[in-house]
């Protein structure tokens, strides 16, 4: 039985755990405002908002249902556009048709779901950043953005300043049952599941399913998916003296906002943007990204990156293993079948390691990556102390430069250096040609996106200019 | 007034077909598609399917009561597989269940086999092999041969154009529901109820009147729909009579990528001849079209590639050749542009490589050659009315080209790994179907009791505006408020034999039919409150504000009271209108007259920064100065020429349809295909409307067509993407392939690589 909140009415229901939001809203709800676009959440016509009791207050944050198991809402209020129109239009409504912000209607509920998420949710001023996050994850093919980029402009005088649910409902920005959610939330009991421990290999262990949906939907919709997010002990992020301990179940989100993440990984925040949709980061999860293993997951290259290790739990044992010795083939890793992830552990780096990650796509946003690269480098005296690069695309598994890094130590940070440590790279790989790139484009890029790394770290030392006048 | 489709939007309540409450009863269908490109059908094992709990039937070719016959124009496309099969993803079979999802189930449990016969997947290919639907067409002026040898500089080249994926949001849908008396009601999501009507008909075997075809809305259409949407519509409609319950079909979007037509690619060979000064004297083309395996509409939009193969610019000595090339791809269909956009980069590239040769910047060549009055077109039309020099000079005047082109190399002067590139794409784009007997359309108009008025005309709304705008004009006629006025659905029993919503007429068509009924209804009530008040000047009743007004004073009589009266006097309250573009016509044999009613023109200016590094880039800044004629809603046009640039800056960068040589799409789903995000467009986005202008007969309120005309600025991405590289690399002579991905953009910066 899942028991939570649609819009205004509480519901309980036995339908199969794995069935998506998305279905049951369509065909057994009838809810049509939400809508079906692509069915892998790149296109957001069926974003709902999901809220949540979080430290005693609402949090609402705009998912794609497409890739949302239905037994994920227990406990939780499920809101789709229908929840949010009233009598008179919302102000966020009133605004897209102000603006003429919408054509064919059909992205538009999603798109109305995610701006009022993004109002839900605002931390000080609503920039045009912030707008863009919060149409990152929604394709309009009429009317090429402009339009709607412009949409929330007029409230943010109106917003200046006020935050949280408590003051939009004061400014009639969202019906008044809202106020009632959290007590009625209290009244749900908690959630019928196994232990942790007691997860086998009959079941299939479902994080934030943004993979997993768009590639296995037919194998989800049984009964036999544990959703891994209603056990709070994985998700989270902790600090200790030496590592940074990640529960895997750890948004994207979550992680980008962490602030010991964001001090370890200074430039987290811009490559999040281009890794995935504000409704994607959302679901989508650190200990998912490992374990699809996808040879061009984003996360996966910046940990590889970071010498990360994975703890495993088997029943009640434990095991920890480094992310570089977890890929065993392609899609093929050292996980047993009744393991599960449960925490990523980054170890802090060194004083002055720097850190920086390139990622190449044919869009440059929100796509999957051609090539993508990571380096973590420690130069003192001009002279690398330490450093590793981890570079995905181009073989069968996210791949680890070992010796690229190795060859590395002890050099000067010079034009020649960079050169050498190219050539082996490309050496050490085994890209194909696929829709994301030729082999011989990214054995290429493979090449820049390690010129780029040092031209970016080094400025002083290293010019784009000089790989090119000398060859 | 209120936009109500708007409202209904934002609210997630206006509904597209399956949203529509369903009738009782109401079955699935899914369809099979052919796993291979090409081959011949050996069998079709159905047991295992046929036993799945809940199928209620499984149908296939033999099963169709009348003709198995979709094709439109050339009638050479079966809606389900007979003996052979000619692309990856062509209907096999139909699955009907209780739920979808067991309907997609049995159809994976179909086994078919098939064997397979050679691929063609090259138009040049198909050519070469004797491959070509219908004959190929040739266009000229002058003399080419003449001229070449009178030319300064004379280069050759080659277009290898990328199709292009529609994207709609919603993909194809139809619900059929079997009605009494041998009778059809079918929701499709078709731009053409009338297409969707007639091929139902032939594949039932029933006359077109007993078939409806209701369309609400689209989702999204862009060409797409036009002719593409009968194959589902009949699916539904097929096994809706034959189980005799309400079947609705529905594709996800993977289904909809790899079943559907898209935009034509094409290859195409260019030879251009210029004075030293830029002045072109001689273009001659050879356009292969990629057709896919049928004809669809290829012939019809092969034929508006040769009616713009010269853009802009006049060019007196032009030889246009241009012939559909049979492939084992899926039937490529209209979209936005129609041909136009192939025939216009194809154009551009050859401008630019001219301009390259003779040392000259493009700016200065497009400027040299660009259309006037009086000219004449390839195909016989004298121009009339072309704005395009008017908006280059107030494009140069606003922006200075040359001003530009100086901060550019400034930029470049200072920056290694990034440069700067510009392009000024002119469009002139010919509005009216090029077969001019379609260039017609029908309204239906009731007044009721209570003043509120109904509208019904062939024309469906898919977002881009045509209610709002059909309320806005026929209230303006009548001289009431737009809020009286409701637009309905398109449907086959009020408007017969429509016209497809296409080819950026649909306003104009039906707007015009639409006035013309509301003329014929205003003027029954004018006479009637003229013989009522005893007043003998007809002509000086109006009806402004909703007043009745006699040399523009009152008359104590309002819209309600005037309708009221008119219903008890029995005065007819409706009238059915009807208009066909007057003055166009164009013969196929001598290859001349005048296809097109009007010509739409503009001047837009795109910058980009290449990261030469990264082989990435941004697109900075698009102006545009866009001739609209009379503006009825700016807002409404302004968002019809963004979205239409986003689509057209897509096609020439990231949007990447390929295919691998056994007809397999290498893009089936959104992961692959990216479309423009909200990141991808420009911030800087000008757009301005033409102010002076000579005025175009015939428009309703003078307002001229915009749907597809600003596709087309979105060429100028490329060349101001391939300027910006010729700046890194000023050595390198590179090519006219679109689009122009990342992946193309390194490669061609970096020749010399060699893994």
């Amino acid at each position: 039985m899942t028991r939570f909140i649609l819009n205004n009415t509480e519901t309980c229901i036995d339908l199969p755990a794995g069935l998506s939001v998305l279905d049951y809203l369509r065909h057994n709800q009838r809810l049509t405002g939400t809508k079906e676009g692509c069915r892998e959440g790149d296109c957001g016509a069926c974003v709902t908002l999901i809220g949540e009791l979080w430290q005693n207050k609402m949090r609402y944050l705009p998912v794609a249902t497409c890739l949302t198991p239905l037994c994920e809402l227990h406990g939780k209020h499920l809101v789709t556009i229908e929840g949010l129109s009233m009598d008179d239009l919302s102000p966020v409504q009133q605004a897209i048709l102000d603006k003429k912000a919408s054509q064919c209607g059909f992205c538009t509920p999603g798109i109305t779901v995610s701006l009022t998420g993004l109002l839900m949710q605002l931390d000080g001023d609503l920039s045009e950043e912030q707008i863009k996050r919060a149409l990152s994850g929604h394709l309009c093919r009429c009317t090429g953005y402009s339009s709607l980029k412009l949409t929330l402009a007029p409230l943010k005088k109106r917003m200046s300043g006020r935050t949280g649910i408590d003051a939009l409902l004061e400014m009639g920005m969202l019906p008044d049952y809202f106020r009632s959610i959290p007590e009625r939330l209290k009244r749900i009991p908690l959630p019928e599941i196994k232990q942790l421990d007691q997860i086998g290999s009959d079941d299939i262990p479902l994080a934030g399913g943004t993979d997993l949906y768009a590639q296995h939907r037919d194998k989800l919709t049984q009964n036999r998916i544990v959703p891994l997010n209603l056990y709070p002990e994985l998700k989270g992020i902790r600090s200790d003296k030496n590592a940074i301990r990640v529960g895997a179940l750890t948004t994207f989100e979550s992680f980008a906002q962490d602030p010991e993440i964001r001090r370890i990984i200074p430039g987290i925040e811009n490559y999040i943007k281009k890794i995935a949709s504000w409704q994607i980061r959302n679901r989508a999860t650190i200990g998912g990204n490992i374990i699809n293993a996808s040879p061009i997951g984003d996360i996966t290259i910046l940990l590889l990156t970071m010498g990360a290790e994975l703890i495993l739990q088997q029943g009640k044992s434990q095991r920890v293993i480094q992310l570089s010795q977890f890929y065993k083939g392609y899609k093929q890793t050292d996980k047993k079948s009744d393991e599960i992830l449960t925490e990523i552990r980054i170890p802090i780096p060194e004083p002055g390691s720097l850190i920086h990650f390139e990622k190449i796509s044919k869009r440059r946003h929100l796509d999957i990556a051609s090539v993508n690269s990571a380096i973590k480098i420690r130069v003192n005296k001009n002279q690398i102390q330490d450093a590793r690069i981890g570079v995905g695309g181009v073989a069968p598994i996210p791949l680890l430069l070992g010796e690229v890094g190795q060859k590395l130590i002890g050099c000067p940070v010079s034009v020649h250096t960079v050169r050498q440590a190219a050539s082996l790279a490309i050496k050490s790989i085994s890209p194909i040609d696929d829709i994301r790139g030729s082999a011989a484009y990214k054995q290429l890029l493979t090449r820049q996106l390690i010129i780029a790394h040092f031209t970016l770290l080094f400025p002083d030392q290293v010019k784009a200019r000089d790989f090119y006048e000398a060859d | 007034m209120k936009p109500i489709e708007l409202d209904l939007h934002t609210r997630g309540i206006s509904q597209y077909v399956d949203d529509m409450p369903r009738p009782e009863g109401l079955l699935f269908a899914a369809v099979l598609p052919s796993p291979v490109a090409h081959g011949i059908i050996r069998s079709l094992g159905t047991d295992r399917a046929l036993q799945i709990h809940g199928v209620s039937a499984l149908f296939a070719a033999q099963d169709i009561p009348g003709e198995n016959q979709i094709g439109t124009i050339i009638q050479d496309e079966p809606m389900l597989a007979e003996k052979e099969v000619h692309y990856m993803g062509q209907p096999l079979a139909i699955v009907v269940a209780e739920e979808l999802e067991i309907a997609r189930k049995a159809v994976r449990a179909i086994h078919v086999e098939i064997d397979e016969l050679p691929v063609i997947v090259d138009p040049k290919e198909a050519y070469q092999q004797g491959e070509i639907i219908g004959s190929p067409r040739l266009f000229a002026s002058g003399d080419v041969e003449l001229m070449w040898e009178k030319c300064d500089a004379v280069v050759q080249g080659s277009c290898d154009i990328g199709g292009q994926e529609h994207v709609y949001l919603e993909t194809q849908r139809a619900r059929a529901l079997p009605m009494e008396g041998k009778r059809m009601t079918v929701y499709s999501a078709t731009q053409s109820p009338y297409t969707v009507q007639r091929v139902i008909s032939k594949i039932l075997g029933l006359p077109l009147h007993a078939i409806e075809v209701d369309v609400k809305r689209l989702g999204g259409a862009f060409g797409g729909k036009e002719n593409q949407a009968s194959l589902w519509a009949a699916i539904a409609a097929m096994s809706a009579w034959i189980l005799q319950k309400p079947v609705e079909l529905v594709l996800t979007r993977a289904e909809d990528m790899q079943m559907t037509g898209k935009r034509h690619p094409y290859i195409s060979d260019f030879k251009i001849g210029a004075t030293r000064d830029g002045k072109i004297l001689a273009y001659e083309v050879h356009h292969y079209q990629n057709a896919g395996a049928s004809a669809d509409l290829s012939t019809a939009i092969l034929e508006r590639t040769l009616f713009h193969s010269a853009n802009s610019y006049y060019i007196p000595n032009t030889r246009i050749f241009g012939v559909s090339c049979r492939t084992n791809l899926q039937p490529h269909t209209a979209f936005r542009g129609f041909g136009g956009p192939q025939a216009m980069f194809v154009m551009e590239s050859a401008l630019t490589k001219v301009a390259e040769a003779l040392g000259m910047t493009r700016e200065e060549v497009q400027c040299e050659n660009l259309l006037t009055d009086g000219k004449y077109f390839p195909y016989g039309q004298q121009a009339q009315a072309i704005e395009v020099l008017t908006c280059w000079y107030e494009m140069d005047a606003k922006y200075d080209f040359d001003l530009v082109r100086e901060r550019v190399e400034s930029y470049n002067a200072d920056h290694f790994e990034t440069k700067k590139g510009f392009a000024v794409m002119p469009i002139c784009f010919g509005i009216s179907f090029t077969s001019s007997f379609m260039n017609q359309a029908g309204a239906l108009v009731h007044v009721y009791t209570d003043g509120s008025v109904s509208v019904s005309t062939g024309g469906v709304e898919m977002g881009q505006g045509l209610n709002a705008n059909l309320a806005l004009i026929t209230a303006r006629a009548f001289g009431i408020n737009p809020d009286r006025i409701t637009v309905e659905s398109t449907n086959t029993t009020r408007v017969a034999n429509m016209s497809p919503s296409a080819a950026s007429t649909t306003l104009h068509l039906n707007g015009q039919a639409a006035l013309i009924a509301v003329k014929e209804i205003k003027n029954r009530l004018i006479s009637m409150i003229t013989k009522e008040l005893n007043l003998d000047a007809y002509a000086s009743v109006k009806i402004k504000n909703e007043r009745v007004l006699f040399e523009g004073h009152k008359t104590g009589w309002d819209w309600e009271r005037l309708v009221q009266k008119a219903y008890f006097s029995r005065v007819d309250l409706s009238a059915h209108g009807f208009y066909a573009t007057p003055n166009i016509y164009f013969d196929r044999d001598q290859k001349k007259g005048r296809p097109f009613a009007y010509h739409v023109c503009g001047v837009a200016l795109i910058e980009a920064t290449v990261d030469c590094l990264r082989g990435v880039y941004t697109l900075d800044s698009v102006k545009i100065l866009h001739d609209i004629g009379e503006s009825l809603d700016w807002e409404v046009e302004m968002g019809q020429i963004q979205g239409a640039l986003a689509q057209g800056l897509g096609w020439m960068t990231l949007e990447d349809l390929r295919y691998d040589d056994h007809g397999r799409l290498l893009s089936p789903t959104l992961a692959e295909y990216k479309t423009p995000d909200v990141y991808f467009m420009p911030d800087e986005i000008e757009i301005t409307p033409l102010n002076q202008r000579e005025t175009v007969d015939g428009l309703p309120y003078g307002n001229k067509a915009v749907g597809e005309p600003p596709f087309m600025y979105g060429i100028g991405a490329f060349f101001a993407i391939r300027d910006a590289m010729r700046a890194f690399r000023p050595d390198i002579d590179f090519g006219f392939d679109a689009p122009m991905t990342p992946e193309r953009v390194l490669m061609a910066l970096h020749p010399e690589f060699n893994s």
